[in-house]
Order: structure tokens, then C-alpha cells, then sequence
């Protein structure tokens, strides 16, 4: 019988409470937060961990999320395992500190409530702030629903930490759709999580007196590449090691984790691809359509970065159409950030199908299955004809 | 906490010659003089600055203790979090050593664009020393004004032009925002003064919480002075009043030096290339509001301390 799936280990939380209990169960050594709509439950659950002496973190409600960002980079190149959590503004505030952690190669872990990011402020769901992070070195998991934003956080842990790649890692949720929503889950005994997520053991410390080392110098022409090369091939071996975690994990709990779910999609002419909460809605409308005879699938990508192009490319080859679904825009023009890395995996295909991009949901507009299915039937569409007649769409708006 | 010179010639002073600071420079002597001071381990921050991009250039760092540069306005907060790994770490038993911890800043990283990050980590009350080395404006990116710039000075963004006559506006007393932090202790000292600045340094590392140091630091190219001049217009800083060598220790102000005669503000502004201009005679007035402002710091400091005394 397996411990992490058994009745007693059932339990109803939201998004929140989940990544929340995830952080109790992880025990870091240090947190560092503020907070920010729809973020602020999970630092408010955690203080009260830290107030009644649950956890023995060492907590600090910063005056930033700069400083949240600073603080932990701090601790971490000390050798804690530090985390912090954020939403929109409050990451983009951050910004500057996102590229430094990951190029010092700090393993933080952060949880990231999506939401829009101003202007016009906006309280609600869309991936705008974590794809403005997208190239600064974070790995990034996204999240189906609280179950997956609790099992993302555990492992995020080791894949953070993992000695091929000391990277940090972002936890992608969208905001109230997953964070403030009622979800059955499956939380891990403490012990479990003790066990799989062991303790960091840093390189190199801040502490280490007897071993000084400078953090952070100032580097040239002569080795500033070389030291972005090699983060590239720490980001290069998070591939390798997400898949190691997730088959721990899965031994663990029984529940699968890989680069990205593929729904209904072995036999399926029109593809979606998507990220985070959309893809419960998509995989019921995937099931109607099924039903009615439509051979249509879902991709859910779980790690947008480091992006898994071999991967998907072998998932999608020799498949007839497929649409791209972005929760956000780049404002070039040429589509949403999820498209372009589509698309780009596709050149090199020789069976690529056709692709096009919708762009939803921005602000936290709600996508129902008639607009999914309205999507499958253009795709399957694009695929019968043979050409893409619109390559952009811009989905549930007033135009 | 008495500083025997014989004791200090000894000392391995963690922090190497041959980084490339410019001859003459306040912040590598004042870097100095604190890890003299130090008698326990120290892991240190320091933000974007001369002092960072002089002394860590890879692959050679000055630094004999460990050392993060992080960015420009963060230095307190990053130091913040290496407080906060430190407990966690002690309590869980991963360190065993006592180790202090100390940020430096330039007026910069510090009055400007570090203000709230510093704010916040000393509110927060971490155990931790402060230290901005102010040598009144960006010099790092070719002096530009900071909200340490005296009133008048020259500088490559407060140029003397035809209608503006330097930099518009008095300095920022940063020492006294520091003070109203209530922190445990505050202190303005200068490197020329190194009995005062290494006594200040003990004192700051003493105090469990927050300790803030303000230390005037000469930098001869913004400053257009002769390398070899650094140290005696420090002291005339001191001796001209412009920089009160005083302490604030659990609220209350405490003067360290009256000079026996005050000296006139020119003094210390006229071996200063960057206030040249100010004794044309158009100018006379910015002199007069200088020395009226120094006049009036000083008497308030004055009285603080008397008050705080008595």
C-alpha cells in the first residue's frame, strides 16, 4: 500500500494552502517574503508555521520583494535553503535579483502565484509575470491544479539542489483560479518529504571562514562567457535530472511527472498545447470532442524552462495541427512566448504539423470549454486544409 | 576593547594590497582599519561600487574573509539574509563558529538607491554592521551627484555651467536617519581618525542588532585632490566640523571630538578642486550657506550630546 495515497493522507486545501503546507513539510532553513495578491495567503499560513513553532525557519517579512529576492540570495550563497513566493509586480520588482541568483547557481525555490501584470493593475490570472522571467536562467514548473503546485514545490526542492544543476526554480500556479480554489490533494507524511528532500549540501558557504570564497566578482571579457556557458549547461542538465526526480517522486506517490502530460494524445490529428489551470478545462472538452469522434489531444507542459524541444518535438511529429495556447503576449507581434518556442522546435521537423497561436485569458478572463472547443475545431480545421489561415488569434476578447 | 598598535602590526589584516583602487582612496583604508578592528570571523557584503568592481576582479579577490557582491541597491538586505542563514545554520548545529557580519556601501549604494533595502534590514534589527564609505558622490561611474554631494560642489552631472553653479541643494544627513532608526548604535567617523573609526568598529560589532557607520572617505580624482593629501583633509573635515566625529549609542548622542579651535569651512573646501568655483566672487553666498549649514549641524549636535550627557 502505498503511504502517500492513503485516505488519511487525503485532504482539501487551496492552491495556496497546498504550497503553503509544501514549505511547513520542506522545513527551510530560511524565508524571506512580502506580500502581494494572490502570493499573500501563503506567507500568512507560513507565519503562522513559524509563530506556533512548526517549523524552525528562520523567517523575515522584508520591506520588498527586492529585498526578498536579496535576502535570499544572501542565504542561500551562505548554504540555507532558503524560499521566498511572489506574484506579477511583486516579481518583476525582483527582476534584477532573478538573473544574479541564477547566475551565482543558488538553488532557491520560489512559488509563483500567477497574475496580469499592470497596467492596468490587475489582481487575476495570466502568465505575463513569470514569462518576463522566462530568460532570466529560473527553471520553471507549471501547475494543473493544488496537487500539482504541492508536488512541483517538493521536487523543485531536489532538481534546485541537484549538484548537475544548482539552478533556482520557480512554481508556477496561476492565481486564484489554483491559489484561492478548494482542491482535493494528497499530501505526503512529513517524514516522506523529510526523507525524499534530505538536506542541502552546499559547495561553498559564506560561513565557511576557514575557506573564504568571493561571491559575485566583477568578470570581464575574458571569463564572464565562459561562466554563462556553464550555466547554460546546468540548465542543459536539468533535463536530464527532472526526469530522475519525477520517477523518485513517482515511486513516492504514484503520480507521474515529466516535461509535459500528454492527454489523449497518442492518436490525435489536432493538438492544444498548454500551461497551468487551462488544461483541466481542455482535457474535459478533449473527452467531449473525443467522444463525438474528433481525434483531438492535450500537451500540458509542465517545465517551460529549461524548454524540452526534443521532447516535444517527438510528441508532435507527424501530427496534423496544432494550437499554441499563450496566457500572455510579447507585444512583438509575432505571437506568445509558448508559440515561439513551439514553433521554433518544429523548423527542424520534417513531419512538423501546422501551428497557430491563441492568446486567452490575459487579466484572469475566464476560458470555457466553448472556447477550447472552438480552437479544436479551427485546428482541426487548419489541419484538413492543409494551411494556416490565421496565425494569431486573440481569444474571448472584444475586438 | 583597548587598540594596542604593537598587537595591531602584528595582525594578518584579511584584505590584500595589489587590488586597484586608486592611490589615495579612503575605502580600502577603511576596509582595512575594520578587519583590524574585527577580533571575530567576518563574512562580509558589499554593494556595486569602486570598492567592489576594484577589489574582486575575476580571478583575484582581495578578500581574505568570505564575500558577496550581490547588486547596487542591496547590500543590506543580502547581508539581512546571510544573518538569517547563519542562525538557522547555528541552531541546527550545521555552523559552530560566531561569526559577524558587515555590508559595505559607497554614499551611493547607500543614501540613494540602497535607502530602503538599508531601512528595512536595520528595522528588522539583524546582527549586523553597517558601513557606508562616503566620499560624496557616484565616483565609480565618473561623479555623478548623490544626495551626499555638499551643496555647490562640482561634479560631472552638477556641472558648473553658465546659470547652475554646482550641485543645488544641501547633503542628505544620513547619519541622523540612521539614529532615528533607534538602533543599537550609530556612528560618523573618518579613516584619518583611526583610533576613533577602529573603537567605533568594535563598538558596532559589540552590540547585538543593527549598527550603523558612517565613515568619510576621500576619493582624490572627484574630490581633485593630490593622492597624498587624502588623510589631512580628512582631518580637516573633522577639524572644520563639516564631519562630526560623534555616536549615537542606544539614543543617546555622544560628541567624540571638539576641535580646540574650529576651523573655517574654506579650510576644508579650498584644497578641493570640485569647490573651486564657489571663491569666485559671485559665489560667496554658497560659501556662507555651506558654513551656515555646518554651523548649524554642528550646534545641534552640540546640544544633542550636552542634553543626552546631563
Amino acid at each position: 500500500m502505498n503511504l502517500a495515497t492513503q485516505p488519511e493522507n487525503r485532504v482539501a486545501l487551496t492552491g495556496n494552502e497546498a504550497v503553503a503546507h509544501a514549505m511547513k513539510q520542506i522545513n527551510p532553513d530560511v524565508v524571506a517574503a512580502y506580500p502581494i495578491t494572490p502570493q499573500t495567503e501563503i506567507v500568512q499560513i507560513f507565519s503562522g508555521f513559524v509563530a506556533d513553532g512548526d517549523v524552525d525557519t528562520v523567517f523575515e517579512r522584508v520591506e520588498s520583494e527586492h529585498s526578498a529576492m536579496s535576502a535570499a540570495v544572501g542565504a542561500a550563497a551562505a548554504g540555507a535553503r532558503a524560499m521566498t513566493a511572489t506574484s506579477a509586480n511583486g516579481l518583476a520588482l525582483m527582476w534584477e535579483i532573478l538573473y544574479i541568483a541564477a547566475s551565482n547557481r543558488l538553488p532557491i525555490v520560489m512559488p509563483v502565484v500567477n497574475r496580469a501584470l499592470s497596467a492596468p493593475i490587475n489582481i487575476h490570472c495570466d502568465h505575463s509575470d513569470t514569462m518576463g522571467a522566462r530568460d532570466s536562467g529560473w527553471i520553471q514548473l507549471f501547475s494543473e491544479n493544488a496537487q500539482e503546485a504541492y508536488d512541483n514545490t517538493l521536487q523543485a526542492i531536489r532538481i534546485a539542489e541537484h549538484p548537475d544543476v544548482e539552478l533556482p526554480v520557480m512554481v508556477c500556479l496561476d492565481g486564484f483560479i489554483i491559489s484561492h480554489a478548494m482542491d482535493n490533494l494528497f499530501m505526503l507524511p512529513d517524514e516522506m518529504v523529510t526523507k525524499f528532500i534530505g538536506l542541502r549540501k552546499p559547495e561553498y558557504s559564506l560561513l565557511d571562514v576557514d575557506n573564504p570564497a568571493t561571491y559575485g566578482p566583477l568578470d570581464l571579457q575574458d571569463w564572464y562567457f565562459e561562466h554563462k556557458r556553464q550555466q547554460v549547461e546546468g540548465m542543459k542538465k536539468a533535463l536530464d535530472v527532472i526526469p530522475q526526480i519525477a520517477v523518485e517522486y513517482e515511486e513516492l506517490t504514484g503520480r507521474e511527472y515529466g516535461f509535459f502530460e500528454a492527454y489523449r494524445a497518442s492518436d490525435a490529428e489536432a493538438l492544444m498545447i498548454v500551461l497551468g489551470s487551462t488544461a483541466g478545462t481542455a482535457k474535459d472538452v478533449v473527452d467531449a470532442m473525443r467522444d463525438e469522434g474528433h481525434p483531438v489531444g492535450l500537451i500540458k507542459l509542465r517545465t517551460f524552462r529549461p524548454f524540452p524541444m526534443q521532447q516535444l518535438v517527438s510528441a508532435l511529429a507527424g501530427r496534423r495541427a496544432v494550437a499554441v495556447m499563450d496566457r500572455s503576449d510579447t507585444f512583438s507581434t509575432a505571437g506568445g512566448p509558448l508559440f515561439h518556442g513551439v514553433r521554433h522546435a518544429l523548423y527542424d521537423c520534417e513531419r512538423a504539423p501546422l501551428t497557430s497561436n491563441y492568446i486567452y485569458g490575459l487579466g484572469g478572463r475566464d476560458v470555457k470549454p466553448h472556447d477550447l472547443r472552438k480552437v479544436f475545431d479551427d485546428t482541426l480545421r487548419m489541419g484538413e486544409s492543409g494551411r494556416v489561415s490565421q496565425p494569431i488569434t486573440y481569444l474571448g476578447v472584444r475586438e | 576593547m583597548a587598540i594596542n598598535l604593537r598587537e595591531l602590526s602584528k595582525k594578518t589584516i584579511p584584505f590584500t594590497g595589489g587590488h586597484r583602487m586608486c592611490a589615495g582612496c579612503g575605502a580600502p583604508i577603511i576596509v582595512r582599519q575594520v578587519l583590524a578592528a574585527a577580533e571575530q570571523p567576518i563574512a562580509a557584503g558589499v554593494a556595486t561600487g569602486c570598492l567592489e568592481v576594484a577589489t574582486t576582479i575575476y580571478p583575484y579577490s582581495a578578500w581574505g574573509t568570505p564575500l558577496i557582491h550581490n547588486a547596487f541597491e542591496n547590500v543590506a538586505a543580502t547581508v539581512s539574509g546571510i544573518e538569517m542563514a547563519y542562525r538557522a545554520l547555528k541552531a541546527r548545529g550545521a555552523v559552530d563558529k560566531d561569526i559577524k557580519f558587515v555590508a559595505f556601501g559607497g554614499d551611493g549604494g547607500t543614501y540613494d538607491i540602497g535607502l530602503q533595502s538599508l531601512s528595512g534590514a536595520m528595522e528588522r534589527g539583524h546582527d549586523m554592521v553597517y558601513i557606508c564609505y562616503d566620499n560624496g558622490a557616484y565616483m565609480n561611474t565618473g561623479i555623478q551627484r548623490s544626495s551626499a554631494t555638499p551643496l555647490g560642489a562640482e561634479t560631472s552631472t552638477s556641472p558648473v555651467g553658465k546659470r547652475i553653479p554646482g550641485k543645488p541643494g544641501h547633503r542628505k544627513n544620513l547619519t541622523n536617519i540612521m539614529a532615528a532608526h533607534d538602533i543599537p548604535y550609530v556612528a560618523q567617523t573618518t579613516p584619518a581618525h583611526w583610533r576613533d573609526l577602529m573603537t567605533k568598529v568594535k563598538k558596532a560589532l559589540a552590540v547585538e542588532g543593527p549598527a550603523f557607520l558612517n565613515i568619510l572617505s576621500s576619493c582624490p580624482l572627484g574630490w581633485r585632490i593630490p593622492d597624498d593629501s587624502s588623510i589631512s583633509i580628512l582631518r580637516l573635515a573633522v577639524d572644520t566640523c563639516f564631519w562630526p566625529l560623534f555616536e549615537v549609542e542606544n539614543g543617546s548622542y555622544q560628541m567624540n571630538y571638539e576641535p580646540k579651535e574650529k576651523k573655517p569651512l574654506s579650510d576644508w573646501l579650498k584644497p578641493q578642486g570640485r569647490f573651486r568655483h564657489l571663491f569666485r566672487p559671485e559665489n560667496k553666498h554658497i560659501l556662507e550657506e555651506l558654513q551656515a549649514e555646518v554651523d548649524r549641524n554642528w550646534e545641534r549636535l552640540l546640544r544633542l550630546s550636552k542634553y543626552d550627557s546631563e
